[in-house]
């Protein structure tokens, strides 16, 4: 169940409460988040949309703990992370969030092996533990016969589902996929969408995706829309519809 | 070292940047062992003097001589125990080029006096008992391919007229600081043939029984020696063998002053190849950082990359500067002492490592101060 109008049942997985950001520039005040509220249930696939500058990357931002509101709170399964200090903030990052960039972002003097495993390098996991996690993630994904390519030597969708597999390798509560496909032709990007897809259905993930594309949006169970800074509207989408 | 593979990648990322930094951190530390080396071995009189001894010279200056009756009369100073003397030869073994020290000494007592001089009892007595015997030490029997028995024509420079020796022992040092590109002949037998100055001696050495009391033993003998015919001029021989390092000008300064300049333009060129370098990687740093790599983490690892290179670069210097050495003194005697020791290199390995930290420390925490969302500009 995902509500916008701050009414939620204090049990959801993520709960926005009153969320603002300012930026300053040049002396004036950028409002692109003002007073939004949001609760997002563990299990969810939620799809933010609005014209550029709505504020759905900040929003993003906000929700993934990699930038600081100006005002209200976000809570996560319980712990409000608009309260944690940098080091702690950093930290339940490593916990709770996997990132999927559009353009992908990974490292290219590493393996798609060594890519997926740079968040369980942050875990107490054996190398062996390691191993094992990476190789079902990249399965997951269908890339385990590509795991010693590097970024270079594979395909764009290729590149996107290697981000995939480290976004999910070390099982984060949530999933925060920022234009996923933005940078895919249309076959991958349907390739890519039918993976998170199945991250939903098949494997329980919750997923927060910030696309332009009505096609992608239309994969998510609900879309929202941002406009100026604040969610407007509701609409149930794609299978649930 | 789960780590590591992130640190050495990272490395392999631009492999002639990394070589080129590498280079000049080998250049430098090679420089830094080499030059380390001509001081080592211009202070290696300084560093290997006796502390029990005291160098008794004319007090005019070092190349005017002293009576041999001092011999007597400095032993029979309170506080000294032993006293032996030499005459300096300055003689030219085929070529003037071929320099080395020849010394006429007292072969009564010599070899008390310096027993960090090591050769068997045998090749001594061999010595004692030819007048135109001689010792040398073992580099010096090394560069001329000379071995005992051999028979070796000095022209003499001061004393006229050729003078054969028979090579009668070779000595060693005891450590391996100790000069052993000395020759050593009778100082009774250049008294004999000299045909001035007979019965004068070069300088005198005296053995004190307390290192303590060097400095009233000086002023004694000194005083001893007030209102002669030659007054005396009396010095520890460290002293003694830092004076020998003054007269060729401030080479530590000389040394400190190239050294510095080198390593500060490392320190510039490195700093500026890890800035780009960081730069160039600055939406990766910041994916580390949005997958849970902490500010501190990602300060370490651009640290840990300069400081492999430094390491990698200044070990690869301090070896090639350590096989330098290995072939012994390029100067053909002017430096015996040449050679690179592992305090040094433990020196030189430290000092690239401190360079590779302070060039890495400003690419650094910028690196660790990278606002996420900045440089993702969009997650």
């Amino acid at each position: 169940m995902v509500r916008i109008d701050g009414q939620g049942n204090g049990n959801n997985l993520i709960r926005a409460r009153g969320l603002g950001k300012t930026y300053q520039r040049g002396g004036e005040a950028i409002h692109v988040l003002q007073g939004l509220n949001l609760d997002v249930d563990a299990g969810d696939f939620v799809a933010f949309m609005g014209p550029s500058g709505s504020g759905k990357t900040t929003l993003l931002n906000l929700l993934g703990g990699l930038d600081v509101p100006t005002a209200g709170s976000v809570t996560v399964a319980g712990d409000e992370i608009t309260r944690m200090s940098t080091r702690k903030l950093t930290a339940w990052r490593a916990r709770h969030v996997g990132f999927v960039f559009q353009m992908y972002n990974l490292i290219p003097v590493l393996t798609a092996f060594q890519n997926v495993e740079l968040p369980l390098l942050l875990t107490h996991l054996s190398k062996a533990e390691r191993r094992r996690h990476v190789e079902t993630a990249l399965a997951v994904v269908g890339l385990a016969d590509r795991m010693h390519h590097y970024p270079r030597q594979l395909s764009g969708g290729q590149e996107q589902r290697v981000g995939i597999a480290r976004a999910i390798v070390a099982d984060p509560t949530f999933l925060l996929c920022d234009e996923p496909t933005g940078d895919l032709d249309r076959k991958s990007a349907d390739e890519i969408l039918g993976l998170v897809d199945r991250l939903v259905t098949e494997h329980g993930k919750t997923v927060l995706m910030v696309t332009h594309d009505p096609l992608a949006a239309e994969r998510a169970r609900v879309v929202l829309h941002l406009e100026k800074g604040v969610l407007v509207d509701t609409v149930t989408a794609g299978r649930a519809r | 070292m789960k780590y590591l593979p992130l640190v050495l990648t990272n490395l392999f990322r631009k492999k002639t940047r990394t070589a080129l930094t590498a280079g000049s951190f080998a250049v430098a530390l090679f420089l830094f062992g080499i030059l380390t080396v001509v001081d080592s071995a211009f202070q290696q009189g300084v560093d290997v003097a006796g502390v029990d001894r005291l160098v008794v010279l004319n007090r005019v200056s070092i190349i005017q001589p002293l009576p041999l009756s001092y011999r007597d009369r400095l032993a029979r100073i309170p506080g000294v125990t032993q006293v032996t003397f030499a005459n300096w030869f300055g003689g030219v073994y085929q070529d003037e080029r071929n320099f080395f020290p020849q010394f006429a000494i007292d072969r009564e007592t010599y070899r008390q006096m310096f027993p960090e001089f090591v050769l068997p009892d045998a090749e001594w007595q061999a010595f004692l008992a030819d007048r135109e015997g001689a010792v040398v030490g073992e580099s010096l029997a090394e560069r001329f391919k000379w071995k005992v028995g051999d028979r070796v024509p000095i022209k003499g420079t001061i004393f006229p007229g050729t003078w054969e020796f028979n090579i009668r022992g070779i000595y060693r040092g005891r450590r391996v600081q100790d000069d052993t590109t000395q020759f050593w002949f009778r100082w009774d037998y250049l008294d004999e043939r000299k045909t001035f100055l007979k019965g004068w001696v070069g300088w005198y050495t005296v053995r004190i029984a307390n290192p303590d009391d060097a400095v009233r033993l000086v002023k004694a003998i000194d005083e001893h020696f007030a209102n002669s015919p030659a007054e005396t001029k009396t010095d520890t021989e460290k002293a003694f063998a830092a004076s020998f390092v003054k007269q060729m000008g401030n080479i530590q300064l000389l040394i400190m002053s190239i050294g510095s300049v080198v390593f500060f333009t490392l320190l510039l060129v490195t700093g500026n190849t890890m800035a780009i370098a960081v730069r160039e990687r600055t939406r990766e740093l910041a994916v580390l950082k949005a997958v849970g790599f902490s500010d501190g983490f990602v300060l370490a690892l651009v640290i840990a990359e300069t400081m492999v290179v430094a390491l990698v670069g200044g070990g690869v210097g301090l070896g090639l500067a350590k096989l330098f050495t290995l072939r012994g003194d390029p100067t053909g005697g002017l430096l015996p002492f040449f050679y690179l020791s592992l305090d040094a290199i433990v020196l030189g390995l430290g000092l690239a490592l401190a360079v590779g930290l302070m060039a890495g420390i400003l690419p650094a925490l910028a690196a660790s101060r990278l606002r996420v969302v900045d440089a993702l500009r969009r997650i």
